[in-house]
């Protein structure tokens, strides 16, 4: 990368070596700062540090640090080194400091909040843009998820030479990519409807069925899919069926590894070393994680928005297992509460459930309204010591998770 | 949702991906315009269940809207009272026979749209004409008045059975919100969360329901409005659930006095409220 300018390469050493002092000293795992330092010297840095790599971006409400994850794993098959924000930091100061500290990495897999999307496919030039997903999420920041959508649209029109791979059963994602020159449509599955009720296209009520969901008046419609995701198998375009046999548990992630596999195909990767390693990762940023605490193992599940709860749910283990939710309600988190209401926690019947977290007195009401029985505590130590003995499984949303993740050691 | 027995009124998991959704209410009425039908909380018999109806949760549900009718649910099972929450699509007829009808909040698009097919449909505002109870909360309040502020802020006409006229204003009112309930309510100081851009006016036949005390409101010191037993507020998604006296106001609106509740019945209700009110008023 000694063709980056002066000025790149200097934003890039600033940056470089603030991330170091950073994780150095403790403040942070370093992923942000150098990009800020470096973004400052340079604005343009991302663009001049992205230029002559092949990228993909990946966004979405729901899953994109473990699918860029198991993209990054999954591109590892090319053998050659792979840029990538690990760590969830999805601006534009993690991009710049994903790429500059992997300077001679030929790939880039680089996550993407949703909002900053439109303005990275333009900075990053990408070989593919992953779109995954789009509900209700932190609506007291995030912009109304069809406005998402909309400026989707106009990025991806706009960036023809750009493969997009796109969740066809997502009827936001399916009108956002639908502009695009090119399209990789995957049946990932969608288990969260309530945002998709309506046709993006006219507003019509859509129709679901069996084979996915169409409407009655635009006849806008699922596109078919090249890529399925049927049980725990993976149908690739030319219609080979594989076993996912995923480390990672739960419906949400076997959809997120067949669209890491399109992504990883349309690079070249061998379908089956690809596979192999998407089998390797266990664990995403301390996502899923088991930890032995207090006598006992913890999973640690987190979930931001009613879809995340969705899905985090489908991975607890088997009843009567105890649980603890842990929610907050800080910047990161969204200040309101309200989603809690959009959660049906019926589901929970027939479980010891403990409650935690700054806010859990919104969980406690909650829960009443769905009857389901709950114990107060007063952090984690406090909820081990109430539950009944065996394995805890834990949700938490994202600060209260960074809590729970600080009290048990940052192991991954 | 409406389906026998159901007492909860919450839809499906994800498992049966459209059920309770395309399912046509069992007490829906196809809703012939200009059909007579008696007017509903009067001639309702005592062990008729109450029909709380939610309107178009496809279009206006966005801030856990679901919240309202759980807690209304709740309350009266809490009381004995039979009870049997209705939700009604956009593709389908508003029962003109509800005795509560709940409308949630909503983006742009689809809030012009439900305020064009509830104009089309009629029933809402026959059942509101005929005495229904009615809690319009964000998009909701906005269009049950006489006009709102379409995607451009362009005037959309709304349904017009309350006396309120919005537009849009400056700033987006995003956080925590208290608000002093009309006296002639009865009610405690209200609580909960706003996040809308609206500026709403009130007109002669309606009256403020609270006056501001934190937050944006209405945009003028007032919060929400009511006339008879329409009420509209800014206070999004589960504001009965930090509220549970507003939710009273309707069940009693609706089934007219009410039994008290336990008071351990109501602990967690009452804990949040009170912990909220600290936290915000400092």
């Amino acid at each position: 990368m000694s063709k980056l300018p002066l000025r790149a390469r200097l934003a890039t050493s600033i940056g470089g070596a603030a991330g170091t002092v950073s994780r150095l000293t403790g403040r942070g795992d370093g992923s942000v700062i150098g990009g800020v330092l470096g973004l400052r010297v340079e604005p343009d840095l991302v663009r001049l540090l992205a230029a002559g790599r092949q990228v993909v971006l990946v966004s979405g409400t729901n899953g994109k640090t473990t699918t860029t994850r198991l993209v990054t794993a999954a591109l590892g098959a090319l053998g050659q080194d792979v840029a990538t924000n690990a760590y969830g930091a999805n601006m534009e100061a993690g991009l710049a400091s994903a790429l500059g500290r992997a300077q001679n990495a030929p790939y880039a897999a680089l996550e993407v909040d949703e909002r900053f999307l439109p303005a990275m496919i333009k900075a990053t030039n990408p070989k593919a843009v992953l779109l995954l997903n789009l509900s209700r999420d932190q609506m007291d920041r995030a912009a109304e998820i069809w406005l998402t959508a909309r400026r989707w649209r106009a990025a991806v029109a706009d960036a023809p030479d750009c493969m997009v791979v796109a969740n066809a059963d997502d009827p936001l994602i399916a009108w956002a990519a639908t502009a695009a020159a090119q399209v990789t449509w995957v049946a990932a599955g969608q288990r969260w409807h309530e945002d998709s009720w309506c046709c993006p296209e006219c507003g019509s009520h859509l129709q679901r069925d069996d084979l996915g969901w169409r409407c009655g008046e635009c006849r806008f419609a699922r596109p078919r899919a090249s890529w399925v995701l049927d049980g725990d198998c993976v149908i690739d375009e030319a219609g080979r069926v594989r076993e996912l046999g995923l480390a990672l548990p739960g419906r949400a992630n076997r959809s997120n590894a067949v669209m890491a596999l399109a992504v990883a195909s349309h690079f070249g990767a061998d379908a089956e070393l690809a596979l192999a390693r998407l089998r390797q990762v266990t664990s995403v940023a301390g996502r899923y994680t088991q930890v032995q605490r207090g006598g006992r193992t913890l999973r640690l599940l987190l979930a931001k928005n009613p879809a995340g709860w969705l899905e985090a749910f489908d991975v607890l283990g088997p009843p009567p297992g105890p649980v603890l939710l842990s929610v907050n309600a800080q910047g990161p988190d969204g200040r309101d509460t309200s989603w809690l209401w959009d959660v049906d926690y019926r589901v929970l019947h027939g479980r010891p459930v403990l409650v935690a977290g700054e806010r859990r007195l919104d969980l406690a009401v909650r829960l009443e309204a769905d009857q389901v029985p709950f114990q107060l505590a007063d952090g984690l130590d406090h909820a081990i010591g109430l539950a009944p003995p065996g394995d805890l499984d834990v949700i938490a949303n994202y600060t209260a998770f960074q809590q729970i993740r600080a009290t048990t050691g940052r192991s991954q | 949702m409406s389906k026998h027995g159901s007492q909860n009124g919450q839809g499906s998991t994800g498992r049966e991906p459209a059920a309770g959704r395309t399912h046509v209410p069992r007490h829906a009425s196809p809703g012939q315009p200009g059909e007579a039908e008696p007017p509903v909380a009067a001639g309702r018999a005592r062990q008729d269940p109450l029909r709380i109806v939610w309107v178009y949760p496809d279009l206006l549900s966005t801030y856990g809207d679901r919240g309202n009718l759980l807690v209304l649910v709740r309350r009266a099972m809490l009381r004995g009272l039979p009870v049997e929450p209705v939700e009604v699509n956009s593709d389908q007829p508003v029962p003109r026979q509800g005795d509560i009808y709940l409308l949630g909040g909503g983006e742009d698009l689809p809030q012009i749209l439900a305020a064009r097919r509830l104009r089309a449909d009629g029933g809402l505002a026959a059942a509101a004409s005929a005495g229904a109870a009615v809690l319009a909360v964000c998009a909701g309040y906005q269009l049950v008045g006489s006009r709102f502020g379409g995607v451009e802020g362009e005037p959309v006409d709304g349904l017009d059975i309350l006396d309120v006229r919005s537009g849009r204003g400056e700033r987006r009112g995003v956080g925590e919100i208290l608000a002093d309930v009309d006296p002639a309510l009865g009610l405690p100081r209200l609580t909960g969360f706003e996040n809308h851009q609206g500026v709403t006016t009130i007109g002669a036949a309606a009256r403020p329901l609270a006056r501001v005390t934190l937050g944006v409101g209405n945009g003028d010191g007032t919060e929400g409005a009511y006339a008879g037993r329409v009420l509209g507020t800014y206070l999004h998604g589960p504001v009965l659930a930090r509220n549970p006296g507003l939710a009273d106001l309707l069940l009693g609106w609706a089934a007219g006095p009410l039994p008290p509740l336990d008071p351990a019945a109501e602990e967690w209700a009452r804990r949040l409220r009170d912990e909220r009110l600290a936290a915000v008023s400092g």
